[in-house]
C-alpha cells in the first residue's frame, strides 16, 4: 500500500470533539445547542460508529453516579467526600463538585431519551447502592449517540461527524492546539482537521499491561481493548500537564470473563470469601487500620478492598469466591409464604443474569459453559490486570481547570476542562483527578468542556494557518508503517517475521511483557520497586526507537500500529509517575515494595509533562488543596 | 473464535446498502469477503465478545463460542433483539436452556428530541448553566 496514494481532506470547524463514547456524546449535545447560538461549528471524530463504539458499547445494568439531588437524597459534598475517601485523599474537590452538581440532569435527559429505568411502586429509581441506579441498559449506547446525532443534525451544515477515522496527532501553532490528524481505517484517506478548540475524549487505555488470557481470550479485557491510550497520547504530545498518571485501576469482577459484581456486593448484599469460606473484609479488618484515615472509612477504599483479597491469595487461601448462593438464600429467607419466596426467586435469578447480559455477555456465556447455577454454587472473583480508566477508581488524565466558581485560585485558568495546552480541553477518561464519573458523569464532564470550549472559541476567534510542508511532514510520519512494510516486505517469506520492521501485535506483546514484570502487572502481584521501574524504563527505551520501524500491511493494521504507539506513551507517563512518588498509596493497584507505606509527605498530586522542544520529562508535585484552606 | 460467521446464513447483506457487522463493530475486527461475499472476524484474540455484530446481523448469522482459553465448549447465549425489548437464549453445557426477556428502550428508535421538552434557563456562554438546566435538573444549581 504505497501512501503516496493517500488523499489528504482539510476539514475546517470551530469545536473539534474526538471520540464518539459517552464523554464526546455529551459534548455534541451539549456544543450544538451552544454553537447554534452563536454561529459556530461543531465537528465530532469517531474511530468507530457511534451507535456502538467506547467503553458503553455493549451497555451497561447500572448508571453509577446519580445523586438525586432533587429529592434531597444526597450533596454534593458528599460525593466529593466519597471520592475522596476512595482514592486515598488525591482528588480535586472542584472538578469533583462540577460533575456532580449537573449529572442528576444528564440521568433525567437519558430516560426521556427512552432509556429503561428500574422503578418503584411509587416510580422512583431504584438504587443499586446508595450512589447507583439500576437500568435496563442494553441499548444505553444507542440511545445516547442518537440524541447526540440529532443534536448535531439540528445545526444544520453546521454539525457533522465522522466515523472510522482514526486520530492520531495533535496540530500545534506555537503553544495552542489548533486540531488533530488522523486517517480513515476504510479508505485510502488522510485528515487534517483544524478548529478552534480540540476536546480530547477518546477514552482510557487497556492491553498496557498483559492480560491474564493471552490466547481468544486476549479481547476479553475488563474495559474495552479499543480504548488504547489515544487521549493520554494527544495530550502528552501536545504538551500539556498530566495528572495521577500512577493512579491505574485493577478492578475485581468474576473471574476470566471479567463480569460485573456491583450487583452482587450492592444489590444482593453479596460477601466475598476465602476458599475457607473466611470472610476477609472481617478477619483481615486491623490490616486497614495502617491506611487510615481512608482505611477506616466506609465504604472501603476500592484499593483497600482488593488488597486484602491480594494477601489471601498471597498466603494461598485462594481461590476467592463471591457466596451468590448464600446471599440470594439470605434475600428469599424471610419470605414465609412458599409461592411467593419462588416468585422472589425467579425475580432474583433474572436480574442476575440481566445484569451479566446488559454488560458483560462473556460472563453469562461462561457461567452457562460451567453449569454454573449463582443460586446453588460460588462463583470464582479475581484481580484484574491494571488499566487507565479515570472515569472509574483510577485516576489518570490530563491536569485541567476546574469552574470559576468552585476552584480555588490555583486550579482555574480561563476554561472549565482546559488542559495546560491553550485550545486542548478534555474530559472522560481524558482529564484526571476526578474519578468516579463513569458512563453518566463522563457524558456530564463532556457537557461542560464542550460549553467551556465554545466560550474559548468566541474569545479567540482567529483561525489558524496550518503550512502544506506541516500538513505534509504528519501525514509521511503516521503513514510511514505502510511505507516500511512496502520497502522491506519482499525480504522474507513470512510477513511477520522479517528482520527490517515489527509488527503492531508482537509490539505489544513486548510492552505488556515489560510492563507486567517490571512496573507490577498482575504476574507478579502488582508489586514494583525502583530497581525493576529502572530496568523497565530502560528497555521502554528500546521500544521507543523500534517504534519507528512498525510496519503495516494495510490499513486496519496502521491503526494498530498507532493504537501500540499511544500504549507505549500512556506506559511511559505511567512508569516514571509510580518511580517519582516514593511511598505506596494504592497499596490494591500497585505496591511498591521499598516504599511499602503511605506517606503524610506525598499527600499530593504527582504530575508529569513531556516537552514537545526537548523531549525530556519534567515530574511535578501539585498540593491537594483542602476545602478548608480555599 | 470468539464471533463467527456462519457461512450458510451469511448473505453479505447484499440487498443493503452497506454490510450490518462490519459497520457496528467496535474494534474494526469484521471485514465482507467480497470474492465469497461473506463476512468474517479477521482478529477473533481481539474480540470483546460485545455481540454488537451478533445483535445487528438481519440473517442471524453471527454467534459467539467463548474463548477457548478457558470456557468448555458447548453453550451457547444468543439474544433475539427487536425494537423495544431483547431475548436470550442461554443455553448451558449439560443442556439446561434459560430464557429471559428484557426492555431495551421506551420510545422508537429515531424518534429523540435532544431537549427531552426541558427549557434552558440561560443565553449566557459563560453561566455554569447547561443546556435542559435548571429544568432538567428538577432543582437549583448548586452553588458555592
Amino acid at each position: 500500500m504505497n501512501p503516496d496514494n493517500f488523499e489528504t481532506i482539510h476539514i475546517d470547524t470551530d469545536l473539534l470533539i474526538l471520540g464518539g463514547g459517552m464523554a464526546a456524546c455529551g459534548a455534541a449535545f451539549e456544543a450544538a445547542h451552544w454553537a447554534k447560538k452563536n454561529n459556530l461549528k461543531v465537528t465530532l471524530v469517531d474511530k468507530a460508529a457511534m451507535e456502538r463504539s467506547g467503553a458503553v458499547a455493549m451497555g451497561l445494568s447500572a448508571i453509577n453516579m446519580y445523586l438525586g439531588l432533587k429529592d434531597g437524597k444526597n450533596s454534593v459534598e458528599d460525593y466529593v467526600n466519597y471520592v475522596k475517601t476512595d482514592l486515598m485523599g488525591i482528588a480535586r474537590d472542584d472538578l469533583v463538585a462540577n460533575i456532580a452538581r449537573h449529572v442528576d440532569s444528564s440521568v433525567h435527559l437519558f430516560e426521556k431519551w427512552g432509556l429503561p429505568m428500574w422503578k418503584d411502586d411509587e416510580g422512583n429509581y431504584i438504587n443499586e447502592g446508595r450512589w447507583q441506579i439500576m437500568i435496563h441498559g442494553e441499548s444505553y449506547k444507542n440511545i445516547v449517540s442518537e440524541a447526540a446525532k440529532n443534536a448535531l443534525r439540528d445545526m444544520g451544515e453546521n454539525g457533522q461527524y465522522f466515523e472510522r477515522i482514526f486520530i492520531t496527532e495533535p496540530v500545534m501553532e506555537g503553544d495552542r492546539c489548533v486540531g488533530a490528524a488522523g486517517f480513515s481505517v476504510r479508505e485510502n484517506k488522510f485528515y487534517i482537521f483544524k478548529a478552534k478548540a480540540v476536546l480530547d475524549v477518546m477514552g482510557g487505555a487497556v492491553h498496557i499491561f498483559r492480560p491474564r488470557s493471552v490466547g481468544e481470550g486476549l479481547g476479553r479485557s475488563w474495559y474495552p481493548p479499543f480504548n488504547s491510550g489515544a487521549s493520554a497520547y494527544f495530550t502528552l504530545k501536545a504538551g500539556a500537564e498530566m495528572t495521577c498518571q500512577e493512579v491505574r485501576f485493577v478492578p475485581v469482577r468474576f473471574k476470566d470473563s471479567y463480569g460485573p459484581v456491583g450487583a452482587w456486593f450492592l444489590l444482593f448484599k453479596a460477601k466475598a470469601t476465602n476458599a475457607k469460606g473466611e470472610d476477609y473484609m472481617v478477619t483481615r479488618a486491623s490490616e486497614l487500620e495502617k491506611w487510615a484515615p481512608y482505611g477506616t472509612a466506609k465504604p472501603t477504599p476500592a484499593n483497600l478492598r482488593n488488597y486484602l483479597m491480594l494477601l489471601e491469595l498471597e498466603e494461598g487461601n485462594g481461590p476467592i469466591y463471591m457466596q451468590t448462593g448464600e446471599a440470594i438464600k439470605e434475600l428469599v429467607a424471610n419470605i414465609p409464604d412458599e409461592k411467593e419466596a419462588k416468585r422472589k426467586l425467579k425475580m432474583l435469578e433474572s436480574e442476575a443474569w440481566e445484569d451479566f447480559l446488559n454488560m458483560t455477555i462473556s460472563q453469562a456465556l461462561n457461567w452457562a459453559a460451567h453449569n454454573i447455577m449463582p443460586e446453588k454454587q460460588p462463583s470464582e472473583i479475581s484481580a484484574c490486570e491494571p488499566y487507565f480508566i479515570s472515569s472509574h477508581s483510577g485516576a489518570s488524565g490530563a491536569w485541567i481547570s476546574g469552574p470559576e466558581d468552585l476552584a480555588p485560585s490555583d486550579h482555574f485558568w480561563g476554561y472549565d476542562n482546559m488542559t495546560t495546552i491553550k485550545g486542548l480541553f478534555a474530559a472522560g477518561d481524558a482529564s484526571g483527578a476526578s474519578s468516579h464519573k463513569f458512563s453518566s458523569g463522563s457524558f456530564t464532564e463532556g457537557r461542560i468542556a464542550a460549553k467551556a470550549a465554545l466560550a474559548f472559541c468566541v474569545d479567540n476567534p482567529e483561525t489558524a494557518s496550518i503550512d502544506e510542508a506541516k500538513v505534509q511532514e504528519i501525514k509521511e510520519k503516521i503513514l510511514q508503517p505502510l511505507a516500511t512494510f512496502d520497502e522491506h516486505k519482499d525480504y522474507t517469506n513470512d510477513e511477520d517475521v522479517n528482520p527490517n520492521y515489527i509488527k503492531p501485535k508482537m509490539f505489544m506483546f513486548r510492552l505488556q511483557k515489560i510492563m507486567d514484570e517490571y512496573a507490577g502487572g498482575a504476574s507478579v502481584g502488582f508489586k514494583t520497586s525502583k530497581a525493576l521501574l529502572d530496568k523497565g524504563l530502560e528497555f521502554l527505551q528500546y521500544m521507543k526507537e523500534d517504534a519507528e520501524k512498525l510496519a503495516a500491511s494495510d490499513l486496519n493494521e496502521l491503526m494498530r500500529c498507532w493504537e501500540n504507539i499511544h500504549r507505549m506513551w500512556q506506559a511511559e507517563s505511567h512508569l516514571r509517575t509510580i518511580l517519582f512518588r516514593e511511598e505506596t498509596r494504592w497499596p490494591g493497584y500497585y505496591f511498591r515494595t521499598d516504599f511499602p507505606e503511605m506517606k503524610e509527605d506525598w499527600k499530593c498530586f504527582a504530575n508529569c509533562m513531556w516537552d514537545p522542544g526537548t523531549g525530556e520529562w519534567e515530574m511535578i508535585r501539585r498540593e491537594v488543596i483542602e476545602e478548608s484552606k480555599k | 473464535m470468539p464471533s463467527f460467521i456462519i457461512n450458510e446464513k451469511c448473505d453479505g447483506c447484499k440487498a443493503l446498502d452497506r454490510t450490518a457487522c462490519e459497520y457496528i463493530c467496535p474494534n474494526d475486527l469484521i471485514v465482507l469477503d467480497k470474492v465469497k461475499n461473506k463476512a468474517y472476524n479477521r482478529a477473533v484474540d481481539m474480540c470483546w465478545e460485545c455481540y454488537s455484530c451478533v445483535k445487528i446481523c438481519p440473517t442471524q448469522a453471527i454467534e459467539v463460542r467463548g474463548y477457548a482459553d478457558f470456557m468448555p465448549l458447548g453453550a451457547v447465549v444468543q439474544p433475539l433483539r427487536s425494537t423495544d425489548t431483547i431475548m436470550w437464549a442461554v443455553r448451558f453445557r449439560n443442556k439446561m436452556i434459560k430464557r429471559f426477556k428484557f426492555p431495551i428502550r421506551t420510545i422508537p428508535e429515531g424518534t429523540i428530541e435532544p431537549d427531552a421538552g426541558f427549557e434552558t434557563g440561560t443565553d449566557d456562554l459563560k453561566s455554569p448553566l447547561l443546556r435542559t438546566e435548571p429544568d432538567s435538573l428538577g432543582t437549583e444549581l448548586f452553588k458555592k
